[in-house]
């Protein structure tokens, strides 16, 4: 195989893995602001939680990575359902300002929190056997690790694909963010549809969470540093949309992989240069509603 | 033709008028910021470094309050207007030798103005998410761009030792910071008398009026766009200018000050003071840095979620920012007296 | 609430600022990060502070010190300025010592020149800070004393004929990289490649850039990285790409490899050289009692790096210094002039602050990580360099020669 077609290969190897971090990560935003219009800023806080929830039970209990990514994920979705009950809820009504304030809010706590159970020094998981090293597949070695993310990633988007187009209950999700009056007028239950999809959400980042831990390392300040990264993916795929967040994540992953591989010299440009490219053509992102 | 008037007619549009003149009327209670400004020159000699960092981030707030509170504008990419004229008068003072003060404040609106002009014809026609994202990626990738060239910039470490001449060529700038108090007090008030001006003005109503309806303002044949971008253009020179002082009072600018975090803070003050109401500037800043100051001596590790807690706080019981609670407060006391005056 | 606030401030300045006595009461400014993403980079200095203030304290009685801690903030300097001018102004603080990060300190300098208060620097790297004010002393390195011996060192003995550098793209990156390069081809050696990594604020995914370093097969690679978090994500992705199997060797300063974090680092980072002034590990006396007081205070689990063994130099340096001035500190030129040529040896080894610079001049230790006997991390030292000094100083080079 040619130099350049194994660089490619290696590229969108890369590039697909990240993706997948950011499409489990930011999906649950996209539909709570498409939803909702909430703009929830403590996202990156349950997703932080999640980190920490895996860190807990690999290291003090003992227990393996991939079923403490399952428990952190429903824990952190269990969770969520009291912070959405208790206080966004009373804010749906409110202006975006005010859920900005109430949320950063969070955030800080979510901070300091951590910062106190944990203390600030950055912590990493102990990663099974079946994780670790490489797999050969002659002109090139992929990282192990990152075909898992791959392969989650692609099991993730089925189910989540299944449940948004054939379900019941993913018909009136979608009905409810292309209208919410009418939705409600024809006897969905928003509300409760909303409380369900915010905890798959936060369950969702909660698991990007403890799957960033191997690529970031996982400190309290997680739950602002990318932040700004999930709401690219949000804004560029449009608000609410599988699809969208799926292509944003995979146009973002792959061109910011393939930025830093080939000129790396201008690295940090090239997320911002696509977004702004993208928004200015397609304000509402590639599949928001306009 | 005129169309016909009868007597209640006229007399509504006269209270109306009344009304709206009334509105821009300084009253009694506009002065006490001012004074407290005052007091705490002469009563806490010395805390006024940080007092003048408090004012320069008043100042920044009321730039973000022109456009985010009269014109609706949501950005989270104002640092680089900041930024800016941050780097105008480091850049200034540093490469070319521009170390008087108060001109360099000039050069740094014009700078950020135009910087706001050219970056709001292009992007005020979006709104909502796209928006923010929008101005967001623009200040980050100015950032980026400073560290590209950052032999020039200095990057990171910064433009270091800049010294700027002495204020109208009397004044040092002595430790206690004294001179930049004052300096940065005036320079405040200078510019908050014209933005009182603005809003109270003719083209400040209609502001409000693309804030409240934008439709309708198409309709009656508002020139929506130009509007949004004049003011855009004179809040990002004014942020130009908060950024400027910035630099003069600490001698010292980085590539920091563009900062998503510098744009989200002082977003984050404004909305805790009350937006739309000029004075919750003054008090979002002044609340925000005075507890965090207050927090982060009581416990350096931990501070933030003091500031977490009163920012849930301040949304669950004041909806309407610090500001909007005086405000009831006062209204409780003078209900009575106002009766005659509200529409 | 602003009003009572400054008032209850001001009240209390009042009352501290009159003790008068023959025992001196010693106000110690502390400006560290506290929070935000590198707070752990001021916990590790905070802890040597206090651990040496609490075994030392009787060392200069009947003197006493007490710390004034504050935030240093995100590192704009603007933050730091701040609460540095006031704790001159308002807690009458007579040193100022901590500093993490090198924009803080070149904010403060002019601060510390005018208010005449003598200035220690326990982290800051960025080479030329120290000549900014003939008040700053600093203890902990500059990054030339790690990159530039790492060249010689890495070209005879390492065998790297061809390196790539890679770093973070902020001053301290470029200065480590600019320091390595003037050692390594002044030995021989080729530089292949050049590769910023991204803001020092956030963690980059390093896959893209190391697969590209692995894609153009030099014999080594030299990364710097602020020491935080960037250090485990550097090692994960080194493993993770299994570039030592494809025989690219891992060098860089000790940054790489904190020994807060070693352990956490796993097998991917055994066989990494870095060249650095400090290791838990090192041999030597006053490092074992150091050590061992820290686990003793932290717990067995918490470990000091190089910034707790210069922090812990730094108070060293300064209750030194107050010994020898006999508690006598208020004039700032006669404490920088008391501290100049001070020496002693260190748990880093010998160290020495130059009387010409006011700089560190200390021991460089090349140092492999191994899997020790008792199953844990470390490092084995391959060889020491005595008596390093700030080659970036010494060759004149950029605003190092002002």
């Amino acid at each position: 195989m040619p130099q350049f077609a194994i660089i490619a290969v290696s590229i969108l190897f890369d590039g697909l893995a990240y993706a997948m971090f950011l499409f489990i990560t930011s999906v649950g935003l996209s539909v709570t602001m498409g939803l909702m219009g909430f703009v929830n800023l403590a996202h990156g806080a349950f997703a932080m939680a999640g980190g920490y929830i895996v860190v807990s039970l690999t290291r003090d209990l003992g227990i393996g990575f991939a079923p403490s990514l399952a428990i952190a994920a429903v824990a952190v979705g269990a969770v969520s359902v009291v912070f959405e009950r208790g206080l966004y809820r009373r804010l749906y009504k409110a202006t975006d300002l005010e859920q900005v304030l109430l949320t950063i809010g969070l955030a800080f706590m979510a901070i300091a929190t951590a910062t106190y159970l944990y203390g600030p020094i950055p912590k990493s998981v102990p990663l099974p056997p079946w994780l670790q090293g490489d797999i050969n597949l002659g002109f090139r070695a992929f990282p192990t690790y990152r075909a898992f993310l791959i392969v989650l990633g692609i099991a993730l988007i089925s189910v989540l694909w299944y449940g948004f187009e054939k379900t019941n209950i993913g018909a009136k999700i979608r009905a409810a963010v292309d209208n919410r009056r009418m939705a409600e007028s024809v006897g969905i239950n928003v509300d409760l549809l909303f409380t369900l999809t915010f905890a798959l959400g936060s369950g969702l980042a909660a698991l990007g969470g403890g799957l960033a831990i191997q690529l970031f390392g996982l400190s309290p300040s997680f739950a602002v540093l990318y932040l700004v990264l999930f709401l690219i993916v949000v804004a560029v795929g449009g608000l609410g949309s599988l699809k969208g967040t799926l292509l944003a994540a995979l146009v973002i992953g792959v061109i910011d992989t393939g930025g830093k591989y080939l000129y790396a010299e201008a690295g940090g440009f090239f997320i911002y240069a696509i977004t702004v490219i993208v928004l200015l053509i397609k304000p509402a992102g590639f599949y928001g509603r306009e | 033709m005129t169309p016909p008037r009868d007597a209640a007619a006229t007399a509504a549009r006269d209270r109306a008028a009344e009304y709206l003149v009334s509105r821009h009327r300084y009253r009694w209670a506009e002065a006490l910021p001012w004074l407290a400004c005052i007091a705490v020159f002469f009563l806490f000699p010395d805390r006024l470094t940080f007092g003048s960092q408090v004012l320069v981030m008043v100042l920044f707030a009321l730039s973000l309050d022109l456009i985010l509170g009269y014109a609706g504008i949501v950005t989270l990419g104002h640092a680089a207007f900041f930024g800016i004229g941050a780097y105008t008068v480091g850049l200034g003072a540093a490469k070319l030798g521009w170390t008087e003060p108060v001109s360099g404040l000039f050069a740094a609106f014009v700078l950020a103005s135009i910087g706001g002009f050219v970056s709001g014809w292009f992007l005020l026609r979006y709104r909502g998410l796209t928006l923010l994202m929008l101005t967001l990626a623009t200040a980050i990738m100015l950032q980026e761009a400073g560290n590209l060239g950052s032999e020039f910039t200095g990057g990171y470490d910064g433009l270091p030792g800049l010294v700027f001449d002495p204020l109208l060529g009397r004044f040092e700038y002595d430790l206690y910071g004294h001179t930049n108090y004052v300096y940065a007090l005036v320079v405040l008030a200078v510019v908050f008398y014209f933005v009182r001006r603005i809003v109270y003005s003719p083209f400040g109503q209609a502001l409000t009026g693309i804030r409240e309806n934008v439709r309708r303002m198409h309709a009656i044949g508002s020139p929506v766009h130009w509007r949004l971008v004049t003011v855009y253009t004179i809040a990002a020179g004014i942020a130009g200018i908060a950024g400027a002082l910035f630099t003069q009072t600490n001698a010292y600018v980085t590539l920091t000050v563009f900062e998503f975090e510098n744009s989200a803070k002082v977003m984050v003050m404004l909305i805790l003071g009350g937006t739309g109401r000029l004075y919750g500037a003054f008090l979002g800043a002044a609340v925000y840095m005075i507890m965090e100051d207050y927090f982060s001596k009581l416990s350096p590790t931990f501070w933030q979620f003091g500031i977490g807690l009163l920012l849930v706080l301040a949304v669950l019981f004041a909806r309407r920012g610090v500001l909007g609670l005086f405000e009831q407060a006062g209204a409780y006391f003078a209900k009575d007296k106002n009766k005659g005056s509200k529409p | 609430m602003k009003m009572l606030k400054w008032a209850g401030t001001a009240a209390l300045a009042l009352a501290l600022g009159g003790t008068t006595a023959q025992a001196e009461n010693i106000k110690i400014g502390v400006v560290l990060a506290f929070s935000g993403a590198n707070a752990d980079l001021g916990q590790q200095i905070d802890k040597a502070f206090d651990l040496y203030v609490k075994l030392h304290a009787k060392d200069i009685a009947p003197h006493t010190v007490t710390l004034v801690k504050r935030d240093e903030g995100p590192p704009t300097g603007a933050n730091a300025k701040t609460v540095t001018t006031e704790l001159i102004t308002n807690d009458k603080v007579q040193i100022l010592t901590g500093f993490n990060f090198s924009p803080s300190a070149i904010a403060v300098a002019p601060v510390v020149t005018q208010a005449k208060i003598p200035m220690v620097i326990a982290n800051a790297g960025t080479a030329w800070i120290t000549n900014l004010s003939p008040y700053i002393t600093r203890l902990s390195f500059s990054m030339w004393h790690h990159g530039y011996p790492m060249g010689p060192f890495a070209f005879d003995k390492i065998g790297c004929k061809t390196v790539a550098v890679a770093y973070t793209d902020f001053p301290p990156g470029k200065d480590s990289t600019d320091a390595f390069k003037a050692g390594f081809e002044k030995a021989g050696g080729k530089v292949t490649d050049s590769i910023p990594l991204g803001s020092p604020v956030q963690v980059p995914d390093f896959t893209p850039f190391f697969q590209r370093i692995k894609d153009s097969k030099p014999d080594c690679m030299y990364v710097f990285i602020p020491s935080g978090a960037h250090a485990t994500g550097v090692a994960k992705a080194y493993g993770e790409l299994g570039m030592r199997k494809a025989g690219i060797k891992l060098i860089g300063p000790l940054d790489l490899i904190p020994d807060n974090k070693l352990q956490d680092m796993g097998d991917a980072v055994i066989g990494t050289i870095v060249m650095g002034n400090y290791a838990v590990d090192l041999d030597n006396a006053e490092n074992k009692a150091f050590t061992e007081a820290w686990h003793k205070e932290y717990g067995k689990d918490s470990y000091p790096d190089f910034m707790s063994a210069a922090g812990w130099d730094t108070m060293h340096a300064i209750f030194d210094t107050i010994k020898k001035l006999n508690g006598n500190v208020a004039d700032g030129a006669k404490f920088v002039e008391a501290m100049k040529g001070w020496k002693t040896k260190s748990p880093r080894g010998d160290v020495m602050i130059d009387p010409a610079t006011r700089d560190i001049v200390q021991d460089e230790h090349a140092m492999e990580v191994i899997r020790k006997p008792d199953g844990k991390l470390g490092i084995k030292v391959l060889g020491t360099t005595k008596a390093v000094k700030d080659e970036c100083k010494v060759l004149k080079i950029g605003r190092c020669g002002s």
